[in-house]
């Protein structure tokens, strides 16, 4: 079947995991989803809701379980089963993202960069996560959050370009730095992935421990990473771009800039007004 | 010196649509076609029998030379253009006459020829540089650039604005080139790894910005009101009532409307609140006033004009999106 819909697997079949999600996973543009549980996806709790968003759901279910029957032999039903089951990969995605476990997995992509680097200069290739801009499929294609910048950018490649935003979500990135917040990226420097990078690209060791005890609870993560560290007035050491000609500034750009500078000062006051009184 | 260079051209004008500029940034018209023309007939002139592909134009169809444009070999000929150069570039004689395909004259002192290209290129760079300052240079960009090859802004709410290729150092050999947005006002790493042998200054730091001033129809004004108020309400230039286009009320700025949306960080439909350690720092790096007085509120050592400094509880909006109750993880969490 899966020959049918892909050439992928001309290559030795003995090698080749078998399962659905991992041929999906090693398609050429899927490289930002990452592995969802089975124990997530066989539990119907998390799926509520889905039955009305995808056609032939039980049969595109049991396709992403492989627990389809290989007996349905009509192609065009099987090629249109597997747009269903793509669907339903993504929207299943996009919910396990934000639970704690596929937080984790989704950090251990981001920690290897494997969504991109910002495309602003002063960003220092500061590494990207993916976002949605809805919730609900076919609206608009998957966008990447630089957490340096806060901005959103689109990806280089087409085959990037085209995917669905609701298989991640709106809120996957912002969740993921309020679960770790020690992994805020700076506002200056080179980007800094080495304090958890060093225990998870080496063996399981310190991070796996870490990572279970995410599980229970995110905020001990960030404990002795700069937890410590406010962010109230971060923004003053972004570094930002002053056009010139011949040296000389831009007059109606040095203008704006001035004035976009005096709200973030007049911002910054107000979060460290809040955070003497102790509010934040 | 490309000052000089830009009086030196005949003031072949033809009056800017709408209304009149003061500023010596003005000192390039649409003169398109009469350029073309020019242009059309230096390359017929100098194309050789042998072949009828100038090193030039060969540089230029190179991948990732796609942003340089076609230096006329009557600039390149003209000493006074060159000022200052013939020290940077090693073997100046013989890259010279590669680049204006001109048979060696001495071919036994010809060292490597790898050596001599390399130096043809970096002597092209740095004319280059100075060319795209002139008025000749920045229509041959112009064309380019509406012809959008230079490629698009990167960030989703730039809407796909055009941008203008830009160096960080007019000295070759520190930096590759970069892509300017004049919406975002920033500037980004161009989208394929072709682009990273291009140096820099041989676009340099002045170029992008002389563009959007001398074509302010390219170039986003400050402001932006979502709500489009902005782009009817303040024609004041005398004889433009016909042309419905949006003006900015500062002649020498940008004369098209912003594309301002900001982004807003939301989870589960709320806003990330600004208390919040992962809260939103960086919206007044993209954001614009919804009208262009008020810009004037900030002094130019960037305070606020008539307020304490002290005055800041009263707002949370900036951005105009007001009341919906924020996620406020601080609270949430605790
Ligand atoms: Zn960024
Ligand atoms: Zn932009």
């Amino acid at each position: 079947m899966r020959r049918a819909v892909d050439e992928l697997s001309t290559g030795s079949d003995s090698d080749y995991s078998n399962s659905w999600i991992s041929w999906f996973l090693s398609s050429k543009g899927n490289e930002y989803f990452c592995e969802v549980e089975e124990d997530y996806i066989l539990d119907r709790f998390n799926l509520t809701g889905l039955n009305t968003e995808v056609q032939n759901y039980t049969q595109a279910l049991d396709l992403i379980t492989d627990n389809l029957d290989d007996e349905i032999q009509d192609n065009e039903f099987r090629g249109s089963l597997d747009v269903q089951a793509r669907l339903l990969y993504g929207l299943i995605h996009a919910r396990w993202i934000i639970t704690s476990r596929g937080l984790a997995k989704m950090l251990e992509k981001y920690k290897k960069a494997d969504f991109g680097r910002c495309p602003r200069v002063l960003c220092q290739s500061q590494p990207l996560l993916p976002v949605g801009l809805s919730d609900i499929p076919y609206e608009k294609s998957v966008k990447l959050y630089c957490g340096r910048c806060e901005d959103i950018y689109s990806p280089k490649s087409s085959r990037h370009g085209s995917i669905d935003g609701a298989y991640f979500g709106t809120s996957f990135p912002h969740m993921l730095f309020l679960v770790y917040p020690a992994m805020i990226p700076p506002k200056s420097g080179p980007p800094d992935l080495t304090l958890s990078l060093s225990g998870s690209v080496r063996g399981d060791g310190g991070d796996g421990a870490r990572r279970r005890r995410a599980r229970e609870d995110p905020e001990s993560v960030a404990e002795g990473v700069g937890d410590s560290v406010s962010t109230v007035s971060a923004a003053l050491k972004a570094e930002r771009y002053r056009p010139k000609i011949f040296g000389f500034q831009v007059h109606e750009i040095a203008k704006l800039q001035r004035w976009q500078e005096a709200v973030r000062d007049r911002q910054i006051g107000r979060l460290e007004e809040l955070e003497e009184r102790g509010v934040i | 010196m490309p000052r000089q260079q830009l009086q030196q051209q005949p003031p072949q004008q033809e009056p800017l649509k709408g209304e009149a500029h003061g500023g010596d940034a003005n000192v390039v018209p649409d003169g398109d076609e009469a350029m073309e023309e020019e242009v059309d007939q230096e390359g017929y002139a100098s194309s050789t029998p042998t072949s009828s592909l100038t090193w030039i134009s060969w540089f230029c169809s190179l991948p990732g030379h796609e942003y340089f444009c076609e230096v006329t070999e009557d600039f390149i000929e003209d000493e006074f253009n060159l000022t200052g150069l013939n020290s940077m570039v090693p073997f100046w004689k013989e890259a010279m006459e590669m680049v204006l395909d001109v048979e060696p004259e001495d071919s036994l002192k010809i060292p490597d020829v790898s050596i001599v290209e390399a130096s043809a290129e970096l002597m092209y760079g740095l004319i280059h540089q100075r060319y795209i300052l002139t008025r000749f240079g920045l229509n041959a960009m112009a064309e380019k650039y509406e012809a959008g090859q230079f490629g698009t802004c990167p960030r989703v709410y730039c809407l796909a604005c055009h941008v203008v290729p830009c160096g960080r150092s007019d000295m070759p050999g520190l930096d590759t080139v970069k892509l300017y947005c004049p919406n975002c006002n920033d500037i980004f790493t161009p989208p394929s790894s072709k682009f990273q042998g291009v140096d820099g200054a041989f676009f340099g730091t002045t170029f992008a910005h002389l563009f959007f001033q001398t074509f302010p129809q390219f170039a986003p004004a400050p402001y932006y009101s979502p709500s489009g108020l902005s782009t009817s309400a303040v024609s004041r230039s005398p004889g433009n009532s016909t042309q419905p286009a949006f003006v900015n009320p500062n002649p020498h700025g940008g004369q098209k409307p912003a594309a301002g949306k900001v982004y807003t960080p939301k989870i589960y439909g709320f806003r990330v609140s600004e208390r919040a350690k992962s809260g939103p720092r960086m919206r007044w790096l993209r954001l614009r006033p919804e009208i262009p007085g008020e810009l004037d509120q900030v002094d130019w050592r960037g305070r606020w004009i008539g307020s304490d400094d002290d005055e800041y509880e009263e707002d949370d909006d900036e951005d105009g999106e007001h009341h919906m109750e924020d996620f406020d993880p601080v609270g949430h969490n605790r």
